[in-house]
């Protein structure tokens, strides 16, 4: 729960050895990084919203992770974070994202036109097709630190910015405090409505403070382009749709994303972004492009392979069940890189790779072998 | 509004503080540069004005949300107790948790001592809802742990399976569990378990941090119903009781299994004086010696609990202010509890009724846990005789009833004496 910079300076007064957090049982990213001797240094600083060292550790302190599944451990409180912690933040950032070091520049393109192919995935294998991101709003605290003030100027921000769309993206704001019970029905139907978090990595960084206050859910009319208010970050932005056209979904992704984009600038407050992390968001994890792109696919042959890791590996793929555990053979397949490579990178892998996995799933129904098919390392 | 740390520091306890610079406890340094990084009353910096920042409380049910109007709200937005404690962190317990139309939570915490004189203007009238009208500004509150003075105390064994009085205590100059930093914590376990292992006789003991504890004493632990696990009611994890768990976190229990404290749960500590059967007095012997002792004990080493003349014993939650006792019993009463009189006997007995799982739970066939209702305004040894008194009526009650007589509604006892 955040504290802010008052309570900090009293913490001042212990010494680091009774402050330190026990991490012995810990295996998440921030205790791997955060020694005494780094805790000792950044503890007396803070950003200029006044969040702390503390704060940000608190949910990697609460959840000492699984020895199977490594979490991050920390989260940012506002944009300054990473820079005035980063000497926590970049070893973090670096372990989670495949080496990525501080000197690296991470590459923006959200140029629909720059992404071949896409338009022809077998829908015979390919059921759905959807892109996430995220974005925060400059100017206002994130999620695990901002005032209700603060919470309610970005749902105002958003919903003005979002009731400017039009043509395919015309919709609606649903508020999650307000709406009405035939709204919310029909909003579990669609599979939109996002619940209070009861993950306790986000409880135990302060995010679902005040729910429901300013939360809410936008669609356009047809009911392909999403966006979440306020829940993990100020803004989640989904493309979707059924069938294997990720061409078009990146497309509206990307229009969608740029438009509501000019409204925020306008106001002056654009999305946090800078040229070594791209996008700013809550989670160090989801830097970068902050970007999952993925469909839902039919794989039943290929996914019993003995090289199927291997080859979503080399694809630069990973997998995720469809609803947790994987049902008749239907996996999501999604990008398993953030940062460093760009939106377009990023779905032309799942574009590229989807395409290949399908080639060996048909071979593998005819009874063929795939290795000449399985790819470098990419 | 004088502070608690200059009335330690003026007393004759000065003595025994200094005399542990040579120990290096962390209580000397505490006490002498607490001025250097905070000074009192500090304020908190706000970006938006109060009306942005007032909490929609239109669903809400709870005492917190029953009292804060937008101009308290405004009021009290900006100040901060000395350790930094704000407002916003009193009541977010009370905003997250809306509450339940039949059961009325508190919906604030306490952070420290000085939360509940910083935003009295909240906290009085949240205490007064609470405890049945009594005002701190004015109302003084009867410590009294002298249980020679109760009067009978000796259930039927074959109505009372067993008698349990609790209680919480915080240690002075220690923010409270939602807080508390990590240090004041593991200060609070020190300062703690250093007290109970100077009880001897019958209440000597042992702890078992629940960092340390190895397989063989968490099951035996649970076994004895003793071990207590990390919070998972919103009300307590959205005031932020939970972090750090379980981080100076611990049980120590006298080796007859009669007298147990938990260590930094929900409060500072709370202690539990229990045994089977019917014998109240006893356990309520043993309650008042074990507190006495310990408090002697902390007192050699220059502490104190927080104390103050009208709101008694500071604790976490203001329903727990005053004594923060609750004396009961569980108790078999098949007849009694079918009879539609019962709520209303209870009620007029100062008495409630829960499950045998503790206050969350439903009962299980006709045994109840029956316990004091009220907290604050009375005495223990008063409101002990209240439960002994009231216990009695509801097993004579049984009893007539087993006859095929007719039982009384009693009167309504007074509250405040």
């Amino acid at each position: 729960m955040p504290f802010g910079n008052t309570h900090n300076n009293f913490k001042l007064n212990f010494s680091v050895d009774d402050e330190y957090p026990d991490l012995s049982k810990h295996n998440n990213h921030m205790a791997k990084a955060l020694t005494k001797e780094i805790y000792a240094k950044l503890r007396n600083k803070q950003t200029p919203t006044g969040f702390t060292l503390d704060d940000i550790i608190q949910t990697g302190v609460d959840n000492p992770g699984h020895p199977f599944i490594m979490t991050v451990g920390c989260i940012a409180g506002d944009e300054e974070s990473y820079e005035v912690f980063k000497d926590l933040f970049d070893p973090v950032i670096c372990d989670r994202h495949g080496g990525y070091k501080v000197t690296d520049k991470h590459k923006t393109d959200l140029n629909f036109e720059n992404l071949k192919g896409g338009d022809d995935l077998d829908p015979n294998y390919v059921l759905s097709s959807r892109v996430r991101t995220g974005r925060s709003i400059k100017g206002y605290a994130l999620p695990p630190h901002n005032s209700r003030g603060e919470r309610r100027a970005v749902e105002k921000l958003s919903v003005e910015a979002l009731n400017s769309l039009d043509g395919e993206f015309k919709g609606k704001y649903y508020p999650l405090k307000s709406m009405t019970d035939a709204e919310q029905e029909q909003l579990i139907a669609d599979h939109f409505l996002f619940d209070k978090p009861v993950s306790p990595l986000l409880l135990a960084a302060g995010m679902a403070r005040d729910w429901p206050d300013a939360r809410g859910i936008w669609h356009n009319e047809n009911k392909t382009f999403l966006v979440w208010v306020n829940e993990e970050d100020h803004l989640r932005v989904i493309s979707m749709q059924k069938g294997g056209n990720m061409k078009e979904v990146f497309r509206r992704f990307c229009v969608g994303l740029n438009t509501i984009e000019e409204v925020f600038k306008k106001h002056n407050h654009g999305f946090m972004w800078n040229e070594h992390l791209g996008f700013i968001l809550t989670c160090p994890s989801n830097l970068g492009t902050g970007l999952r792109g993925g469909v839902h696919v039919k794989l039943p042959k290929l996914s019993e392979h003995p090289k199927f890791e291997e080859i979503l590996n080399r694809l630069r793929l990973q997998k995720r069940g469809v609803d947790t555990a994987s049902v008749g053979g239907v996996f999501d397949i999604s990008n398993a890189d953030r940062i460093g490579s760009s939106e377009v990178d990023q779905v032309q892998c799942v574009v590229d790779g989807v395409k290949l996995m399908i080639e060996m799933e048909k071979k593998l129904e005819k009874g063929e072998a795939i290795d000449s098919m399985i790819p470098a390392q990419k | 509004m004088a502070s608690n740390f200059a009335r330690i520091l003026s007393s004759k306890r000065n003595v025994g503080i200094l005399s542990l610079v040579g120990a290096g406890s962390l209580s000397v340094g505490f006490f002498l540069t607490r001025e250097q990084y905070v000074s009192a009353g500090a304020q908190v910096r706000r970006l938006y004005p109060a009306s942005a920042d007032y909490p929609d409380l239109r669903k809400h049910n709870n005492c917190m949300a029953s009292h804060l109007t937008p101009a308290l709200y405004a009021k009290l937005c900006d100040k901060a107790t000395p350790n930094g404690f704000t407002l916003d962190q009193a009541i977010q317990t009370g905003v997250d948790n809306p509450g339940h139309p039949f059961i009325k939570t508190v919906g604030m915490v306490a952070g420290d001592e000085e939360s509940y004189e910083v935003f009295a203007d909240l906290f009085d009238p949240v205490i007064k809802e609470r405890h049945n009208g009594y005002n701190a500004r004015i109302m003084k509150h009867p410590t009294d742990l002298e249980s020679s003075k109760i009067r009978g105390g000796q259930f039927d064994d074959n109505y009372v399976l067993s008698s349990r009085v609790r209680t919480g205590r915080s240690i002075r100059g220690l923010s409270l569990p939602p807080a508390c930093t990590r240090a004041e914590r593991r200060e609070v376990e020190r300062v703690v378990i250093s007290a109970l292992a100077g009880l001897k006789g019958n209440l000597a003991g042992k702890y078992y941090s629940l960092t340390e504890m190895t397989e063989k004493e968490q099951q035996q632990l649970i076994d004895d119903h003793f071990l207590f696990d990390k919070p998972v009611s919103p009300l307590l994890t959205c005031a932020g009781m939970a972090r750090d768990w379980p981080d100076a976190r611990g049980i120590w229990h006298n080796n007859e299994k009669t007298f147990l404290v938990w260590v930094n749960e929900e409060d500072h500590t709370r202690v539990i004086s229990m045994e089977k059967g019917g014998n109240m007095k006893r356990v309520f012997e043993r309650f008042c010696r074990g507190l006495q002792e310990v408090e002697h004990l902390i007192q050699e080493k220059g502490w104190e609990f927080m104390w103050n003349e009208h709101l008694g014993y500071i604790l976490t939650c203001p329903s727990n202010l005053g004594t923060g006792l609750r004396a009961g019993v569980h108790i078999k009463l098949p007849r009694l509890s079918k009879d539609p009189r019962f709520p209303k006997i209870l009620d007029n007995l100062r008495l409630q009724k829960r499950g045998t799982g503790g206050v969350d739970t439903a009962a299980v066939g006709s045994t109840f846990d029956i316990s004091n209702l009220d907290r604050l305004g009375q005495s223990e040894v008063q409101l002990v005789q209240t439960v002994i008194d009231g216990v009695n009526y509801l097993i004579e009650c049984e009893k007539r009833l087993e006859k095929g007589q007719d039982i009384k509604i009693p009167a309504p006892i007074s509250q405040f004496k």
